[in-house]
This record gives structure tokens, C-alpha cells and sequence, in this order.
């Protein structure tokens, strides 16, 4: 075990793909001899050489439109999105292309070695374009796999699955707790399934569920409502698509409320997919309506990021009125 | 750390770069005689043949699935003709197993490498034996076995990725390329720019070849660019280019085979632009009538590729009308008996609506096939292709 913040957790996976396996590479802006800008790319160009971890041209859908390209020719690429905020120009390429890849050739070719890494989140004074939270666009694609850790022991493991998986993932990493979220982590080569939520921690009164940077929340968020005398189940969703709803089912079924927090926006977000799955699978065993704590229906603000954010406060006063109702 | 090398004026002077015009490329006139000063290609018979052979069975398969459209057999169709010799001259000029990443309207491509009439068929009519096991709509075909990578509609897409491909052909140590084709349309996506840049700038042996057809859709070139043509794109940057009568299959093969070389020797991407023109329809959606004189047509039927390329192998004597009378007579029928066996086969099973989508159906699919099985059984008259089926039926 070492002590590692995220992106040592992130650098350390990336390292360790790479060594175990020559087709994997690693590309996008500034990631080559830089390291990228947070320097989640640190050294693998000095290690690994400039053809399989390189500076590519400002250029997102030549980006993943490249990226697409290796991967179906059986290369493993890790493409990183410089921000989740500029991974639109690559939305057609992604879209249209990675997650129909198999599909549309009755699996002739596919691009599951793919994996497209972008932080993404607010909390860190980004305003508009360096903050969005964009899981829920890509949740609406068939064929993709979307998946985001909520620490450093998670990010290796998670993002080391993710490369080796056998279908195109896109890895959105929470960049706020990249060097604040700090923790024990293997230095050996592990993965942690993809498609799997974890329950962190058991309880009776309530389920709160989340991903990413939001568990830190919720972890916050508990111990005002255990000190309140609710009990608080607390599951990580880790995969978003696609998403492990019988482990949350099943503690719906046994607590009987349900708090869904994410910090995009409320409309269309991915908390509402939840809600409707969740109310289908356990009606009759619900006390309260589903609670959605989210981001507003807003482009992401600056000044006021702050009150725009799910906080603990909010999430705490939605935990009291679910059981309250 | 700029690449300018750039010497200094002291004057601002303008430029639009109009003093480089690119020449057309040609060796075969219409006749079939060789233009003066023009050297003979190096393409012994069997080859040639092999090449001509295909472009004749491709405008036999358009023109007989065309028929088969407007007789409602078929949903939708798209022709290559006009276009034979630029499409098959240039995969001619490839090895075979070199990858081809295609647009949509390079059936000819396929039909080089010997793609079987059936298997042209079975993907037309969507049935259980498709390869795309009935997912995507006639002409988007595909072969693992043939290096041909599977077609998708949005245009361009498949330029950056041809960059990818051959960037790990180039990794594996493969002495082979990949190229990619396009129409003068496509070329105006930010696909098409993004992949040039990277292909110089990652030195990746790919070949780019454009298909200037003149039209996209209705829109004729004049309103798709104002420079002269999408070649000179290539200066901005710094790839070899060269453009080429692709009505000629001689320079269009003599052209792509000199560029394999360097992209392969050298990892020196090429853009080759074809001038050709689309004789038919966009595709069977489209009334040529409303955007184009007939008198404009006719004059490109004038020069129709595959005329002159027979006049040449007439010449040499490598062909003759009776060989051409037995080859259309068989490549007719062959087209017409595969069809009608194709169109009787039955249609995917119900099962393949939810595999592919991952490696493995996930529970969540496996739920929603099972309700939707479910669903049949209880309307089996409202979902004829799936109910009452055995294996993979409701």
C-alpha cells in the first residue's frame, strides 16, 4: 500500500496498463512530454516513448475520430479530453461512432479496447466550460459504459477495468478531489468491476445514493443525519451506464426512501432515470416520494457556484423530509 | 518551436495562393489510346481484367438493384456508376490486405476484392445471413475477411479513423496502409480537416482519396468551396497531393500505386483527389432533374469509364464483344438469381436486436427482450417477421 491523491492513483493505473500491455496508449492535448495539464499523464511519454504517449493536434473529434480508429485495428487507446466541458466536438465521434461500432457491423469490428478519460465537476472555480458534470448524455447511448470514481483506491481500479474492458468507457474523473481526496492505495496491478454499485456503508432509514465527487458530500451529509438519529445507507453507483439497479433495488426495498444526488442539472439528469426504475421496481415499498438533490436547471454559475452545488446542507434537509413525509 | 520559415518583407502583401494550380492527371483518352507522351502504366492483363471485371459486375449490381428498388423490393439503394474507375482503380493499386475505410458509394471496392454477389445480397436485403445480422440500412456493407471496414452514414466520420487505423498498422510493424474515401461534400466536415493535420503531423501511412463527384446531393462544388477543388487543402498541411481524371483507371491506378508506396516507405500521407462525376442519382431518395441539365449529363455518359477502359483492352486485345456480350449476359443473371434467392431468406432473429450493443447482453437488455418476446406472443399478427419463429421467435 502507498499513500496516493487521485491523479497519483490515475498515473499509477495509466503506468501500469501500459506496462503490462505494449498495445496501450495514451494521447490527447499536452499529455505527452507535459504530462498533461493536472498531470495525470506525468513520465509515460519519458517511459513509455513518443509513439505511444503523445501530444495530439487541438482537436477533439480528430481526437476520439482517431482513437476509434486504433481501437478498431486492436490497439487499446486511453484518449484524454483535456475538460468533460470540450468533449462536444467529439459528441458525433462518440455518439455515432464508438458506441455503434459493434452494433452496426454485427460485431465485424468493434472499438472495445477504447477508453476516454475527461475530469469533469465543479467545486473549483471553473464557471461555465470547466465544471459541467455530462454523464447523462452519454448515458442515453446505447453501447457506451460510463463510469466515475469517488477516490484514489476506486480511480486505479476502476480505470484499470475500464482499459480492459471489452467495450468502449468513458471515465469521467472527479478533477476537485484530484489532489484533495488522498487514501491508501495497492501498488499492485487490481480492477474493480465496472457495472457494479458498492454499498459504503449499511443502514436502516434511508439510501442515499450518488457518484464521483458527490460521495465526499454525502459522506459529509451522514454524519449530520446520524447525529440526527437517521440511519443512512450509503451506495456508490461507480457505473452509470450501465447502472446496477438490483443492489440499489434491493436497499430501497429494505429502507423504503430513496435521496438521488448528482451536481448537473435536475431536467433530464441522471437521478430522474434512477427515480423512474426505482419507483417501478419497489412501489409498494416506498414511504416517500424519490428525492432528487441536484444542480440547478442553469448553465453551471460562478460567483454563486456555491449555492448552485447539491451540498451536504441540501441534501441533509432532503434526507429530513423523506423522513418526515 | 515554429515551423515557419518564413523570410521577412517589409511590404504586406496578400496572397490566395492562386499561383499554385494543380494539374490534372491523365494517360487514357476516351478512345483508349494512350495521350501523346503519356508512358504505359505497369498493369499486366490478369489485373487489368480483374479490375475491369469488377467495374463491370458493379454497373450491373447498381442498375439491376436500382430496378429492384423502384419495384418496391427494395427500401433504398445508392450507385457507384460513373465513379467504377476511381474507386476500383484505386483499391486495385492496394495489396489486398490493406485496409479500406469507405464512404458509402465504393461497392466497387468490394466487388474488387471479391466480395461474393450473395454476400452483396444478403446485406441489401437485411436477412439473417447479413453480416450487420439487418441493422443498418442497403450499402452499408462490411468484411473482416476483406480488410473493409464496415459503412456508417454520417459523412466523414470515417477520415480521422482511417488516421487511428493506420497509425497502429504503422505501430504493429505492418508494411501495410490504409486508405480512405470520401466525397468533395464530405471534405467539408471538421472530420476531414482534423484528420489531415494529424496524419502529418503523426506521420501515418494513410491515403485520402476524394471522389470530386461534382455534387453533394443537389449542391454542386461551386457552392461547397471557392478555392480549386479540395487538393490544395493538402499545402495547409504540408501532405503530398496529387489530382487525377478519376474517369482515367489507368492514372487513377497508376497515381494510388505510386502513393501506397510512399505511404508505406515512407509514412508520408497523400491526398488524392479524384475528378469524376456522379451519372446517377444521390441515390434512389433523389431526382437528379431538379438540380442539373440533362445536357450536363449526357456530356459526362461521354466520357464513361468503363467505356474506356474496354477501348483500351479491345485495343490490346485483351477483350472482345463477344467476351463483353458473355460477361454482361452472366454478371445479369448471376445478380438477378442471387437476389431472388437472397429476398426469400428470413430476416434476423429476434435475439439480434440485443446483442452487439456490448460484448455481452446486459441484464437490462436481457429484461427488455424478454417483455418485448412477451409482447409478440400476445400480437403475433402485428410482428409477422418475429412471431411464431422457432429459434430466436417470440
Amino acid at each position: 500500500m502507498a499513500k496516493m491523491n487521485m491523479l497519483q492513483a490515475i498515473n499509477n493505473a495509466l503506468d501500469i496498463a501500459m506496462a503490462a500491455d505494449e498495445g496501450v496508449l495514451c494521447f490527447g492535448e499536452d499529455v505527452g512530454e507535459f504530462g498533461g495539464v493536472f498531470r495525470a499523464t506525468s513520465n509515460l511519454q519519458q517511459k513509455y516513448g513518443k509513439t505511444r504517449c503523445f501530444n495530439t493536434p487541438l482537436v477533439e473529434q480528430g481526437i476520439i475520430g482517431f482513437a476509434n480508429g486504433l481501437a478498431a485495428q486492436g490497439s487499446i487507446p486511453v484518449a484524454e479530453i483535456q475538460f468533460a466541458d470540450y468533449i462536444f466536438p467529439a459528441f458525433d465521434q462518440i455518439v455515432n461512432e464508438t458506441a455503434k461500432f459493434r452494433y452496426r457491423s454485427g460485431n465485424l469490428f468493434n472499438v472495445g479496447g477504447l477508453t476516454i478519460r475527461a475530469p469533469y465537476g465543479g467545486g473549483i472555480s471553473g464557471g461555465h466550460y470547466h465544471s459541467q458534470s455530462p454523464e447523462a448524455y452519454f448515458a442515453h447511448t446505447p453501447g457506451l459504459k460510463v463510469v466515475v470514481p469517488r477516490n484514489p483506491h476506486q480511480a486505479k481500479g476502476l480505470l484499470l477495468g475500464s482499459i480492459r474492458d471489452q467495450n468502449p468507457v468513458l471515465f469521467f474523473e472527479p478533477k476537485r478531489l484530484y489532489r484533495a481526496s488522498t487514501g491508501e492505495v495497492p501498488e499492485s496491478d487490481y480492477q474493480l468491476p465496472l457495472g457494479e454499485a458498492e454499498v459504503i456503508k449499511e443502514g436502516d432509514d434511508i439510501t442515499v445514493l450518488g457518484w464521483g465527487a458527490q460521495m465526499e458530500v454525502i459522506e459529509r451529509t451522514v454524519e449530520l443525519a446520524e447525529k440526527e438519529g437517521i440511519s443512512c445507507e450509503v451506495i456508490d453507483l461507480r457505473t452509470i451506464l450501465p447502472w446496477d439497479v438490483e443492489t440499489v433495488a434491493e436497499s430501497v426495498l429494505k429502507t423504503g426512501r430513496l435521496v438521488v444526488t448528482h451536481e448537473a442539472p435536475l431536467t433530464g439528469g441522471f437521478a430522474g432515470e434512477i427515480a423512474a426504475a426505482i419507483q417501478t421496481r419497489c412501489f409498494l415499498y416506498l414511504e416517500s416520494p424519490i428525492v432528487r438533490v441536484t444542480g440547478l436547471d442553469t448553465p453551471f454559475p460562478l460567483t454563486l457556484e456555491k449555492e448552485y452545488m447539491p451540498d451536504h446542507l441540501k441534501i441533509f434537509e432532503a434526507i429530513k423530509a423523506s423522513i418526515e413525509f | 518551436m515554429t515551423t515557419t520559415r518564413s523570410e521577412v518583407t517589409y511590404t504586406p502583401t496578400f496572397t490566395d495562393g492562386d499561383e499554385f494550380r494543380l494539374p490534372t492527371f491523365k494517360l487514357l483518352q476516351q478512345d483508349g489510346t494512350l495521350y501523346d507522351g503519356a508512358e504505359a502504366p505497369d498493369l499486366d492483363r490478369d489485373k487489368a481484367l480483374r479490375i475491369y471485371r469488377a467495374m463491370l459486375f458493379t454497373r450491373v449490381l447498381d442498375e439491376r438493384m436500382m430496378a429492384a428498388q423502384r419495384q418496391g423490393r427494395l427500401s433504398f439503394y445508392m450507385q457507384c456508376t460513373g465513379e467504377e474507375a476511381a474507386v476500383i482503380g484505386s483499391t486495385a493499386a492496394l495489396d489486398d490486405a490493406d485496409m479500406i475505410m469507405a464512404q458509402y458509394r465504393e461497392q466497387g471496392a468490394l466487388a474488387y476484392r471479391g466480395f461474393t454477389t450473395d454476400e452483396f445480397m444478403n446485406q441489401l436485403f437485411g436477412n439473417e445471413q447479413d453480416y450487420g445480422k439487418g441493422r443498418q440500412m442497403p450499402i452499408h456493407y462490411g468484411s473482416a475477411k476483406l480488410h473493409y471496414m464496415t459503412i456508417s452514414s454520417p459523412l466523414a466520420t470515417q477520415i480521422p479513423q482511417a488516421v487511428g487505423y493506420a497509425y497502429g498498422q504503422k505501430l504493429a510493424g505492418e508494411k501495410h496502409c490504409t486508405i480512405t474515401y470520401f466525397g468533395e461534400g464530405a471534405a467539408s466536415e471538421g472530420d476531414f480537416h482534423a484528420a489531415l493535420n494529424m496524419a502529418t503531423v503523426h506521420k501515418v501511412p494513410v491515403i485520402f482519396f476524394c471522389r470530386n463527384n461534382g455534387y453533394a446531393i443537389s449542391t454542386p462544388t461551386i457552392e461547397q468551396f471557392a478555392a480549386d477543388g479540395v487538393a490544395p487543402r493538402a499545402f495547409g498541411y504540408k501532405m503530398q497531393v496529387i489530382r487525377v481524371d478519376g474517369n482515367d483507371v489507368l492514372a487513377v491506378h497508376e497515381a494510388t500505386r505510386i502513393a501506397r508506396r510512399m505511404v508505406v516507405e515512407n509514412n508520408s500521407p497523400v491526398l488524392i483527389e479524384a475528378m469524376t462525376y456522379r451519372l446517377a442519382a444521390h441515390s434512389s431518395s433523389d431526382d437528379p432533374s431538379g438540380y442539373r441539365s440533362r445536357k450536363e449529363e449526357e456530356a459526362w455518359r461521354e466520357k464513361d469509364p468503363i467505356l474506356r477502359m474496354r477501348h483500351w483492352l479491345q485495343d490490346r486485345e485483351w477483350w472482345s464483344e463477344d467476351d463483353e456480350k458473355a460477361l454482361q449476359e452472366s454478371l445479369r443473371r448471376e445478380v438477378l438469381e442471387t437476389m431472388k434467392r437472397a429476398e426469400k431468406r428470413q430476416p434476423p432473429a429476434l435475439e439480434t436486436l440485443v446483442s452487439d450493443v456490448y460484448d455481452v447482453i446486459t441484464p437490462a437488455l436481457a429484461e427488455q427482450l424478454e417483455q418485448l418476446k412477451a409482447h409478440i406472443r400476445k400480437y403475433p399478427e402485428a410482428y409477422p417477421k418475429s412471431a411464431g419463429r422457432g429459434k430466436g421467435g417470440a
